[in-house]
């Protein structure tokens, strides 16, 4: 049997885009995302250990609206990240992938990653630093 | 005609070989990095512009070096591993797979290393 003549598996662009699907994709997607900013951890740290000088001129360049920006962009993405992980460790444990609880804790995901990101901003901006 | 079991012979071979321990070890990562990235993102935000002395003062206590160094190895090694299943999915072409998993568990490496003595210089430097 040629392999032109297997039965493939459903096209992903058949699918109408369903909240389930989209924060699957997104799930990975901040996880890349959330590896990439890993180069801002290093950059920090070795800022750090630099001296005070080289300190401030990163805090500088983190500082500016697009350092902001970046750095809310990587917020965002690592906490999606974590919310959603969390409810992939009780899928993994066998809990919650009935279709009922799948759309709720589908919107908890989304909720709680916004809200948890707003916080570290406005604790952030609290602190009298940025 | 092997005398071996048919799980002997697949033991260590093709897609039996380390799917599972990868899978597992992703998990165990993941739970440990809940508490971990949950303390670090609130410290950093807490510290958020904080001058360089301050910033020495917050490294410099050993629980916060402790974590730190926990954070970034096991972050990193999550990383690695999470990236490494993105290339097995989307890059075909071993020409191009194996390359960029190298590269990618070399620069994983690279910033364990820098992140650590980083940590470490602060700690006895200051």
């Amino acid at each position: 049997m040629s392999r032109s003549q297997r039965p493939l598996s459903p096209h992903l662009q058949v699918y109408r885009p369903q909240i389930t699907s989209a924060l699957s994709i997104l799930f990975r997607i901040a996880g890349v995302a959330t590896s990439l900013g890993i180069f801002l951890m290093v950059w920090w740290l070795v800022a750090g250990a630099t001296g005070a000088e080289y300190y401030n001129t990163f805090s500088e360049i983190l500082g500016s609206a697009i350092g902001r920006l970046v750095l809310f962009g990587w917020t965002l993405a690592l906490v999606y990240h974590l919310c959603n992980g969390v409810r992939h460790l009780f899928w993994d444990a066998g809990k919650g992938l009935a279709l009922e609880s799948i759309q709720p804790t589908a919107i908890m995901v989304i909720v709680s990653s916004v809200a948890l990101t707003l916080g570290l901003w406005i604790l952030a901006y609290s602190t009298g630093g940025l | 005609m092997s005398m071996r079991s048919h799980l002997g012979r697949v033991k260590g071979l093709g897609s039996a070989r380390e799917g599972t321990s990868h899978w597992w070890s992703m998990r165990v990562s993941s739970v440990a990095l809940v508490p971990l990235t949950l303390w670090f993102v609130f410290s950093v935000a807490s510290m958020a512009g904080a001058s360089h002395a301050e910033f020495v003062a917050w490294v410099q206590n050993p629980v916060v070096a402790g974590l730190l160094i926990l954070f970034i190895l096991v972050g990193l090694k999550h990383s690695r591993e999470g990236l490494q299943v993105v290339f097995e999915d989307y890059l075909h072409a071993d020409s191009v797979k194996i390359p960029v998993m190298m590269l990618s568990s070399g620069a994983h490496m690279v910033a364990a290393v820098v992140c650590v003595l980083s940590v470490l210089m602060i700690l006895f430097k200051g």
